[in-house]
């Protein structure tokens, strides 16, 4: 079984590696929604630092969405992902393991690149250390949770844009929880409850979704 | 209530019972209306503290209600439908939505203009308000996911995982929205308490409710028929009703 | 009762806007419902009659 979920995992970075420019295309897309917001709203560094962590936050969330809307579709495209639903593998092992896979790809380094835009934001280096902290708790559930809807999504028109207005009212509690930490930290109050709260919700994302993104691959693919 | 009913009946049965159902909930949807609306405007009185302003209760709760207790009957449904595989709750599911989304709309419509007068302001990221945003959210969701696929049998099926993984998020979002308020008091509005309500204010408002149910119904149940014809189009009872009409 | 006339009616003690408001959004949304549901029940059954006739042609 384990073989299997890693087995997944190592095939989707090796596609991963293969297709750069896909990847650094999200990448990109992260950086400039984010750059974006200081020519939007002005430079003065105590606003920025105060809407600092919400704007890193949604962006990272648009970010995974862009890249979820083809987490399952060059596999579906060339049969492989039949394939391996009809394998005697379970299915929810497949889905698990494609988030994971897409929270290493995309998830990971999301967390790497807050910390230059967090100083761009200004900032202080204690509130951009629990931005790391809280993607990096957070972000798995923009992949778990997104893969149910790029299950859901599969193969239809329009896929991209319909996954984003299914998913995005569900990101709700991780973003709440997660950009909460980050100015909890910047008013000084300290980030532990929020973070163990994001926690709590990662934890339960990872118990539900990969059964619920199996189901829904079900569906789609039958 | 006897599920072997949903899994064997003919939907055919289901086609006719519905419609000779329709026009007693349109009506009885009609009266309670009519008797709510006379209750809200000529028997209520004032209220001391907010004027005759509170009067958009009558509408704004019952809205409210009914667009979480849809949500809750499509969720309920959408179980149903993928535990015991039942066509005909699928079909509730999806006749239900479009008028839970209305209700959904008219409670944050009402509810923005109930706070005005109020609270000085249309709108406050206040967690109930927040979390109808999102349930509104989540039904344009769900109705864009059902539009989008063109086989029944994945629509179904899809729309209603969507729909219980939204029935489980929904709480846990109201939580998260009351939580980051707490923790951004500079936005915060007291929130005034309702109004200590005279007997009559309650009844009232009961009776608005049970209009908003029953109209639910009647629309849910017009609906569902004209989904059922459609699915049902190559059988003969079917036929037989395209011939006759 | 507790109105003295129809214009205190109306103007529900100040309030009449977003009373109104509220009344009328709620009857104008649900007289939309009702239009396009009545419509949507006579255009799939036109639908499927059509249907109904290329099928048996």
């Amino acid at each position: 079984m384990l073989r299997f979920l890693t087995a997944v995992i190592r095939r989707d970075l090796k596609l991963a590696a293969r297709r750069r420019g896909d990847w650094l295309t999200s990448q990109f897309f992260f950086v400039m929604v984010v750059s974006m917001f200081p020519l939007g709203i002005g430079p003065d560094p105590a606003m920025l630092a105060k809407v600092g962590a919400g704007v890193v936050w949604v962006a990272a969330l648009l970010a995974s969405l862009l890249s979820l809307s083809r987490l399952f579709a060059d596999d579906h495209r060339d049969g492989s992902l039949e394939q391996m639903l009809l394998s005697p593998n379970p299915p929810v092992l497949l889905a698990l393991g494609k988030a994971l896979a897409h929270w290493l790809i995309y998830g990971i380094p999301l967390l790497l690149i807050a910390p230059i835009l967090g100083v761009q934001f200004a900032l202080p280096a204690d509130a951009i250390a629990v931005l790391m902290l809280s993607l990096l708790i957070g972000s798995p559930v923009l992949s778990l949770l997104g893969s149910v809807g790029a299950a859901l999504t599969l193969g239809l028109r329009g896929g991209g844009v319909l996954l984003t207005l299914l998913i995005l009212p569900l990101y709700v509690p991780a973003l709440i929880f997660g950009a909460g930490a980050v100015d909890a930290a910047v008013a000084g109050l300290g980030a532990e409850a929020n973070l163990s709260l994001l926690a709590a919700f990662m934890v339960m994302t990872l118990l539900v979704s990969p059964w619920v993104a199996a189901a829904a691959l079900r569906v789609s693919i039958e | 209530m006897n599920l072997a009913i949903f899994k064997y009946a003919a939907p055919m049965t289901f086609y006719r019972l519905a419609g000779r159902m329709i026009p007693w909930f349109a009506w009885g949807a009609g009266i309670l209306t009519a008797i709510g609306l006379y209750i809200a405007f000529f028997v209520a009185p004032t209220d001391f503290q907010q004027g005759e302003a509170y009067r958009v209760i009558f509408i704004h709760v019952p809205a409210a209600w009914m667009s979480m207790f849809i949500y809750l009957v499509m969720a309920f449904w959408s179980a149903v439908g993928l535990a015991w595989n039942t066509r005909l709750s699928f079909m509730m599911a999806r006749a239900l939505a479009p008028t839970g989304m209305v209700f959904a709309f008219l409670s944050l419509w009402t509810g923005a203009l109930w706070g005005k007068p109020m609270w000085g302001a249309w709108w406050v990221w206040d967690a109930r308000l927040t979390s109808s945003l999102i349930l509104l959210f989540l039904y344009v969701g769900i109705m864009s996911l059902w539009s989008a696929i063109d086989d029944p049998r994945r629509g179904d099926r899809a729309g209603a995982l969507l729909t219980l993984v939204g029935a489980i998020n929904v709480p846990i979002i109201y939580f998260s929205v009351q939580w980051w308020n707490t923790l951004h008091q500079g936005a915060t509005i007291s929130m005034t308490k309702a109004p200590s309500m005279a007997a009559t204010m309650l009844i009232g408002m009961l009776v608005m409710a049970f209009a908003a149910w029953f109209y639910a119904i009647a629309t849910s149940l017009v609906r569902v028929r004209g989904i059922i014809l459609e699915r049902e189009r190559h059988t003969e009872w079917a036929a037989e009703i395209l011939e006759g009409k | 009762m507790q109105w003295a006339s129809w214009s205190e009616f109306w103007a529900m003690g100040g309030y009449g806007l977003y009373v109104w408001g509220s009344y009328g959004a709620a009857l104008i949304v649900i007289l939309i419902e009702i239009i396009s549901l009545r419509r949507g029940q006579r255009q799939t059954l036109q639908r499927l009659k059509r249907m109904k006739t290329w099928e048996s042609e």
